[in-house]
């Protein structure tokens, strides 16, 4: 029994939903013109609007809408929420507090004022809407001597090719847009166009910071491409397949028993895979362009850097970019290494239901997978916040002579890993 | 890639205030630099002279205005040699306790500073934590947090606070403590250490030629602490360590970080001794309105070495003042330093020179 909430997929789920919503207008259309009203012929729509094809593509528009809005709203606003909140406390402060309370309107105000609320006191998650809002707001300033064309092309591609990552990007079995064979392959490729966007809004941009930045990016972003991919190349041997829901059933198995416990057999608990762990951590961290591998915006010397002259909900683009960035880094390093959304207690109540047994799931896999990606992101967060930023050539230094050897030697490993199998002890 | 020039500043989150780094960069190698400054000069030699003796101590508060108390000590000190006016004991004893904790007051600002300097957000935040509780002492002590007007001709404006004793062995104990944290922030990180160690890089021969002094130029290694060779109020009394350092490659971003952030702790040391040797007394001597003759007095600043010379014609006012200040002659040296490292050392580099541009351009 699959655990997963969204079952059996997305696509299906939604389908159903679409199919029952056109039935019902059909029916509505035919009632309001019954055969031989004036309006007769609009009976024709009704049964058009139940075309397989039609019903496929709409519902196709709706998973497509449910998961941008799922992504792009919901799950970045919580990550900036995260991070804001985190690394508040870890500099001895409450951080942001914005509640429904502070809302300036009735009813919150009117009901504030009359229970006594503190109105700035609360979690805080609302600041990032009341951020959004703020940069919605704003002028949109465009540079006298940039070039206009491309300037306004790079936010659309920066972010496009980033919200592309999750048209491939489980979020559990069934939680997915489009569940291709080379899935994994797509994300990483996805992932990958942002550093072109992030180079022609440097150059665009007519300015001397933002031009530094961009190239920075550039050649930050190549250099680390690279142990990424080998150490994914790693983990390719291991799963056999490139589809990411392949790589995480791979880890579903059990890898040894502690008694009644079953420790599955994640990517992370394996010599080679360790290693090209390590190796995709801070390959990942570079990727997502933050501190300690912030240079491409590194404020102190580079004003913002590429984003310098961004201005308005265009700057709120290329600088929010950056989370869903992280949301997808986050839950790659979940999908790899830590079993992805199979959880380490799978706990299932089949309670009888007339004649039929129910398996019921505690804990759905979308829960177990977001609270992994959770968890790994708040690393991220505590890394960025503890340490300072690295030097360009450093980042290049290590990136070229460190993570790439530690990169190939993983390969090598899991190659004769899997070449000498069943090695004695189980080790692997 | 040509080489260009960028403008650092004067709107720039590199630069702690209103000046401008030019540096010409060949792709990410510096190749030349230029600071350019005098954005902030109020021409303070200047509106000294018609003002009064005891006037301009508000005047040269504003010289560094993180570091207020050492620089209008530094004023009175060298009207008090003009005019031959004795400070009684209490009197040096409570100036060297407010200079100390505005030493580490305004090194805790450079540490500040520093943090975001390098992309680490979180020293700007733990640091100024901790440099509340030192203008709490200050504030204690003076009245104010900022632009405190503390030293007089002659002495100190008040007595020490009742309890003032206890609230500074409170605040330092505390303060020890946290030390330990910065230094696991700092010191002991990795990414920090590649960041500083080997940067801007001086010798001690060309630091002393471009008249680099103070903390800077004891990170080459050259022992000039005024406190020690030209001791002022009752610093020979006192019992601290000097900050040199004394590796062999010194005079790099490192060794300048270093030797502030043991200043810290020598500074500490410093208020708790004072506090205990003060004796009872008067704090403050009367001072003549007018005076004639030429003072000269040269103290240790947070940043190097504070020079007023002050000439009185027997008028109560001024004939003529000179300000010497460190960051002045510092900032002569930094394109030194600058040269042949990457664009992003600039910040590494001239946040650990400490720049406060009030002083700088005067």
């Amino acid at each position: 029994m699959s655990g997963h909430l969204v079952s059996p997929n997305l696509f299906e789920l939604t389908r159903i939903l679409m199919d029952g919503i056109l039935r019902i207008l059909s029916d509505a259309i035919k009632a309001l013109a019954p055969v031989g009203s004036p309006v007769e012929p609009l009976r024709g729509l009704g049964d058009a609007i139940l075309t397989p094809w039609l019903v496929d593509l709409l519902s196709w528009l709706v998973a497509i809408t449910i998961m941008v809005t799922w992504v792009a709203a919901i799950l970045l606003l919580t990550f900036m929420w995260i991070e804001r909140k985190t690394y508040s406390r870890l500099q001895d402060r409450y951080g942001i507090m914005l509640s429904v309370w502070s809302l300036p309107f009735w009813p919150f105000s009117w009901l504030a004022r009359r229970r006594h609320k503190p109105t700035h006191k609360g979690l805080g998650w609302l600041q990032n809407v009341a951020d959004g809002v703020k940069l919605v707001q704003k002028e949109n300033i465009t540079p006298a001597k940039a070039d206009s064309a491309m300037f306004h092309t790079a936010p659309v591609l920066i972010a496009s090719s980033t919200v592309l990552i999750f048209a491939a990007l489980p979020f559990s079995e069934g939680f997915v847009i489009a569940d291709v064979p080379l899935s994994l392959l797509f994300i990483l490729a996805a992932f990958s166009l942002a550093p072109l966007g992030i180079l022609i809004a440097g150059w665009s941009s007519n300015n001397k910071y933002s031009l530094i930045g961009g190239m920075r990016a550039a050649a930050q972003l190549m250099a680390y491409e690279i142990p990424l991919l080998l150490a994914v190349i790693a983990i390719i041997f291991y799963s056999g397949t490139l589809n990411v829901i392949g790589i995480v059933k791979g880890q579903e198995v059990p890898l040894a028993y502690l008694g009644p416990i079953a420790i599955p057999a994640w990517n992370i608990l394996s010599i080679p895979q360790f290693l090209g762990f390590v190796v995709f951590f801070v390959a990942i961290i570079a990727e997502m362009e933050r501190i300690p591998f912030d240079i491409p915006e590194a404020e102190a010397e580079l004003v913002e850097g590429w984003v310098t002259e961004y201005s308005g909900m265009r700057f709120g683009l290329v600088f929010g970019f950056k989370w869903l960035r992280a949301i997808a880094g986050s839950a790659l390093v979940v999908i790899l290494y830590f079993g992805g959304w199979s959880g380490p207690v799978w706990v299932t109540l089949t309670p009888t239901v007339g004649a039929t047994v129910i398996p019921i799931p505690i804990v759905p896999h979308e829960v177990w997978f977001l609270l992994k990606v959770f968890v790994v992101f708040l690393v991220f967060v505590w890394i960025s916040w503890s340490v300072p930023r690295v030097r360009i050539d450093q980042i290049l230094n290590i990136g070229w002579k460190r993570l790439i050897p530690l990169s190939l030697l993983a390969l090598i490993l899991a190659a004769l890993f899997v070449l000498f199998a069943p090695l004695p002890g189980g080790i692997r | 890639m040509a080489e260009f020039w960028v403008n650092m500043g004067p709107q720039h989150p590199m630069t702690h205030g209103l000046w401008n780094m030019r540096v010409k960069i060949d792709g990410e190698t510096i190749v030349d630099a230029e600071p350019e400054i005098g954005y902030l000069h109020r021409g303070y030699e200047k509106i000294m002279e018609v003002r009064e003796f005891q006037k301009n101590v508000v005047l040269t508060d504003r010289l560094c205005y993180v570091s207020s108390v050492t620089w209008s000590h530094a004023y009175c000190l060298a009207v008090e040699k003009m005019a031959g006016i004795e400070v009684p004991p209490r009197g040096q004893w409570i100036r060297v306790v407010s200079l100390e904790i505005q030493r580490v007051a305004s090194h805790l600002m450079w540490l500040a500073a520093y943090g975001p300097d390098l992309g680490l957000l979180t020293g700007l935040l733990w640091a100024l934590r901790e440099r509340e509780l030192f203008l709490d002492l200050l504030q204690l002590l003076t009245g104010a947090r900022m632009n405190q007007n503390f030293p007089r001709v002659g002495g100190v404006r008040n007595d020490l606070p009742p309890d003032f004793d206890k609230y500074c062995r409170k605040v330092v104990n505390h303060f020890m403590k946290k030390l330990d944290e910065y230094e696991d922030l700092m010191h002991s990180s990795k990414i920090f250490l590649m960041r500083t160690q080997g940067v801007g890089r001086i010798s001690t021969a060309d630091a002393i030629d471009w008249g680099v002094t103070g903390p800077n130029l004891r990170a080459c290694g050259f022992d000039v602490d005024l406190r020690r060779k030209e001791p002022y109020e009752t610093y020979e009394e006192v019992d601290f360590e000097p900050q040199v350092w004394r590796g062999a490659d010194g005079g790099d971003s490192y060794a300048r970080f270093a030797c502030r952030f043991g200043e810290m702790r020598e500074s500490c040391k410093i208020i708790l001794q004072a506090i205990d040797k003060a004796p009872s007394g008067p704090y403050r001597a009367k001072a003549p309105r007018r005076a004639e003759g030429e003072g000269f007095a040269r103290t240790e600043d947070s940043r190097g070495e504070a020079l007023f010379y002050v000439i009185g014609d027997g008028d109560d006012r001024p004939y003529r003042v000179k300000i010497r200040s460190p960051v002045f002659c510092t900032m002569a040296a930094t394109p030194l330093m600058l040269r042949g490292n990457k664009m992003a050392d600039v910040v590494a580099i001239l946040g650990s020179v400490d720049v406060c541009v009030g002083e700088m351009d005067k």
